[in-house]
């Protein structure tokens, strides 16, 4: 029957998602399946020959320094995320809970602003905050709290760790709000009636029921971070490179595209591996 | 109270960095270190008279607007279906459409710039950034049109139709109107992601540089860093204005619905 597809609201839905559907498909499934088939094909000076190998993956288990980089991406990710998590709890908290109803939104809008504004200009910002003659250093010798500048603070895993909090924060936001403001205000009060004070109220009915949020918040902060390169390459000097620093060099300036996508794949795997596990084991908080 | 001190404390540690700007901008000064030197405008005037920088510039605002156009388009699809019948397998096809939000954009860059490169032989162009930013930027989109689509009252379509109206004109004369400040805020959101990508650009450019690319390059320039603080100037100036034009349509259309606002943009 000529269009028997649009003749039911399903059909209907099914036409519309197809093209952006069709579209992910293209340019997400297949390029990962590209970078996947890839990671097991060989480099021959300039060209890559379609022969399977596991040299690449063998590169990873002999080569100390692609192991390095990779647990040092995985210890900056997941500071990163314990640091911006912690910070942002209070920030939704207090949006959800104290800021009246019609001024939620001024607040969110305010902290999302900065994190739409030039990401490279603002990595590049916390360069000056940070350096050797930065606004901090500068600041406290005028003062005459140091007496030489500080030195830890750039050109350190800890400048890479510090420009990503800032630049994730609104990242680790959102969701805990978004659980927040799901929470049923009147639980609260059943807990405080039934002889709960404020602390343990928050304990044990406020922190689990915005597990989902904060689970979420970790997930969308920690995943991402493995992918940036930028800030390593500007912050971290010699001592803060990240795996992803390496992709980007095999891939543009080494012209050894089968062990980058190689790299690539080992770094998602282990991301995705820590993912799941985390969600497994607060797998009991997160059924609403 | 203490948890009001903390808010405005971090809503400080947000904006420190971006305070400076304007700052460094107007210092009559190479170097980007206190104490000040002077006020001069000599870091816009390079501005204006570098080429490269206009080149880039054109290149960055043709790509920035194809993409909104574009994840506009297949955002009010995705929205529009999630918010109509189920059918087996929509959840995780919505899904996976949304992926690109939480896939390490390097990811991105790198699967793409090996299908297009070594598996299609195509040439790199202003055309592959926008491919690589649609993808990037529907789930945005999306996010800011489910707002705008679930609000709509299915009935509204229905009395059009009952009043004569086929498919399409209640489509058109109904329900777009009441999505279009959806639609607006959406093409804003996506043109600024655009405008300010970089990750992915710097593997996908070809010959000609976008603005982030360009500004990439100059900062390996010491001499060249307060004509990028000038250049950062204007540009989070313009972010919050489409921002703040955004976040207007976004309530606008919230309000044409009649629902409370949910609040935020994601």
């Amino acid at each position: 029957m000529a269009g028997g597809l649009f003749s039911t609201e399903r059909g209907r839905t099914v036409a519309l998602v197809t093209p952006p559907f069709i579209y992910a498909l293209l340019l997400l499934a297949l390029p990962l399946g590209a970078i996947i088939l890839f990671s097991f094909w060989q480099k021959d000076g300039y060209d890559v020959v379609p022969t399977f190998t596991l040299e690449n993956y063998r590169a990873f288990l002999d080569g100390e320094v692609y192991q390095v980089l990779l647990g040092r991406s995985l210890k900056v990710s997941a500071i990163v995320t314990v640091i911006t998590v912690i910070l942002a709890y209070p920030i939704a908290y207090f949006i959800s809970f104290r800021v009246p109803n019609n001024r939620k939104s001024l607040w969110l809008f305010l902290i999302t602003i900065p994190f739409w504004t030039s990401y490279l200009v603002r990595v590049f910002l916390w360069k000056v905050i940070l350096g050797y003659n930065g606004v901090i250093n500068s600041g406290l010798l005028q003062i005459g709290l140091i007496d030489e500048p500080l030195t830890f603070i750039l050109y350190s895993v800890n400048s890479v760790i510090i420009t990503l909090a800032h630049a994730f924060a609104p990242f680790a936001i959102l969701p805990i709000f978004v659980a927040l403001e799901k929470i049923d205000r009147s639980l609260l009060e059943a807990a405080q009636d039934l002889g709960e004070n404020r602390v343990t109220t928050f304990l044990r009915v406020t922190l689990p029921l915005s597990m989902p949020g904060l689970m979420a918040a970790i997930l969308i902060v920690f995943i991402p971070t493995i992918g940036d390169y930028v800030t390593p390459e500007l912050m971290g000097g010699s001592g803060g490179k990240l795996i992803a620093n390496m992709i980007q060099t095999q891939f543009l300036q080494l012209n050894n595209a089968p062990l980058g996508a190689a790299l690539a794949i080992i770094a998602m795997l282990c991301v995705t591996l820590i993912s799941l596990l985390l969600i497994f084991l607060n797998r009991r908080w997160l059924r609403v | 109270m203490a948890l009001r001190t903390y808010a405005i404390l971090y809503l400080i540690f947000l904006y420190a960095p971006i305070v400076l700007l304007p700052i460094f901008a107007f210092n009559d000064g190479t170097i980007i270190a206190f104490p000040l030197q002077g006020f001069t405008t000599q870091w816009f005037e390079e501005l204006w008279t570098t080429t490269a920088l206009h080149d880039a510039v054109g290149n960055s605002i043709f790509i920035a607007v194809l993409t909104a156009i574009f994840s506009t388009l297949l955002g009010m699809l995705t929205a529009r279906a999630g918010a109509m019948a189920n059918f087996p397998g929509k959840g995780g096809i919505i899904g996976f459409i949304m992926l690109p939000l939480v896939l390490p954009e390097i990811i991105v860059a790198v699967s793409l710039l090996v299908m297009l490169r070594q598996v299609l032989d195509m040439d790199l162009s202003n055309w592959t950034v926008i491919a690589a930013h649609t993808l990037m930027s529907t789930p945005f989109s999306v996010a800011i049109l489910n707002g705008a689509f679930q609000s709509l009252d299915p009935a509204m379509e229905e009395a059009a139709m009952d009043l004569g109206e086929n498919r399409w004109s209640a489509f058109r004369l109904v329900i777009l109107p009441l999505v279009m400040p959806g639609i607006i805020s959406s093409m804003l959101i996506a043109f600024t992601i655009s405008l300010d990508e970089f990750i992915i650009a710097f593997f996908l450019t070809g010959a000609n540089p976008t603005m982030p690319v360009y500004i990439w390059g100059l900062l390996r320039f010491p001499a060249k860093l307060p004509v990028v603080m000038a250049l950062g100037t204007i540009l989070v100036t313009l972010s919050i204005v489409l921002l703040s034009m955004a976040e207007y349509f976004r309530r606008r259309g919230l309000r044409r619905a009649g629902v409370e606002d949910p609040g935020g943009f994601i």
